[in-house]
């Protein structure tokens, strides 16, 4: 016998239907929050992109609060031993991408800026389990070097599910 | 009908092709001349030289780097970044077309990397020596 379409409970085509929709839907929530970590949403802008991202990931501006953003941005001729200027233009709308979007939920010490995002309370409670043998691998080289265990660095996901240590 | 679509179809071709089209605004060669015209205002200059920009490439400056340590001997290799390894795509334009084809980019880096490896802006003379030692580098 075959199966009569039209005997099929109408309430229950549009329950599937939208229980499809709501899966992916919920899963998707679910990633948001496990695979950005932090709760905090990518953001991007170009020209953050192009220029924060040349030598090395571009970091997110939440991995920073807005006093250190400034600073940055203001030593930008000396950054870490290198010459990183921009033209004023680039500087004031990366500034402000950065600044709009940098981390709020600290208390944020007013006196000295932290200028390296390896030095805050957050980065090394979340890299306390890393060895020193993995920090001091070629592979690694540099704590900067996010790619070399964050797979999906370079699009903003820094989540447990992106990490890859390599074999050292 | 068809033609139609074949209408539409030719306008979302053309459409596509300007857009892979690279946005180039110069070639390496027009970069060099505007770095030529530099160069020539001052007293005695006598053209560039490509064994003079290849020595200048490899040496130390007095600091700690030269080009080569984050563009390696190789300019048609890829590099590395000394401090962070990012990846530094080949600095030769035969490896690497879209190298010196924006005069904006080639002074930001030139003031840059000139900073880091001789901590002074190089001259017109470095600048062009270096681009036409590049330009020699074959793939």
């Amino acid at each position: 016998m075959l199966f009569d379409y039209r005997k099929f409970p109408r309430a229950l085509v549009a329950a599937l239907l939208l229980m499809c929709l709501a899966i992916p839907a919920a899963h998707a929530e679910d990633d948001d929050d496990e695979e950005e970590g932090f709760g905090f949403a990518i953001v991007t802008n170009a020209k953050w992109k192009a220029e924060c991202g040349t030598c090395h990931v571009a970091f997110p501006p939440h991995m920073l609060p807005v006093g250190s953003w400034r600073a940055v941005m203001a030593g930008l001729e000396k950054h870490f031993g290198s010459d990183a200027s921009l033209d004023a233009a680039t500087s004031k709308e990366i500034g402000l991408f950065l600044e709009t979007y940098a981390n709020r939920r600290g208390s944020e010490p007013t006196a000295k800026p932290l200028l390296r995002i390896t030095e805050s309370r957050w980065f090394r409670s979340e890299h306390r389990e890393v060895s020193s043998r993995v920090w001091s691998s070629p592979k690694v080289k540099s704590p900067a070097n996010c790619a070399a265990c964050h797979t999906r660095a370079e699009e903003g996901r820094f989540g447990e599910h992106d990490i890859r240590i390599p074999r050292v | 009908m068809s033609r139609m679509f074949s209408q539409a179809a030719a306008v979302l071709a053309a459409i596509a092709g300007l857009a892979a089209q690279p946005a180039f605004a110069a070639t390496p060669d027009e970069v060099l001349a505007t770095i030529k015209k530099e160069a020539a205002a001052t007293p005695g200059f006598q053209g560039f030289s490509a064994a003079r920009g290849e020595t200048f490439f490899k040496e130390k400056h007095g600091g700690e780097w030269s080009c080569t340590s984050c563009h390696t001997d190789n300019p048609a290799a890829p590099g590395k970044h000394a401090k962070t390894s990012k990846t530094i795509q080949p600095l030769a334009p035969s490896a690497n077309p879209e190298r010196f084809t924006d005069m904006t980019k080639v002074e930001k880096w030139f003031k840059r990397n000139c900073n880091d490896v001789l901590s002074r802006a190089c001259t017109a003379q470095e600048k062009g020596d270096v681009l036409t030692y590049l330009l020699t580098v074959r793939k």
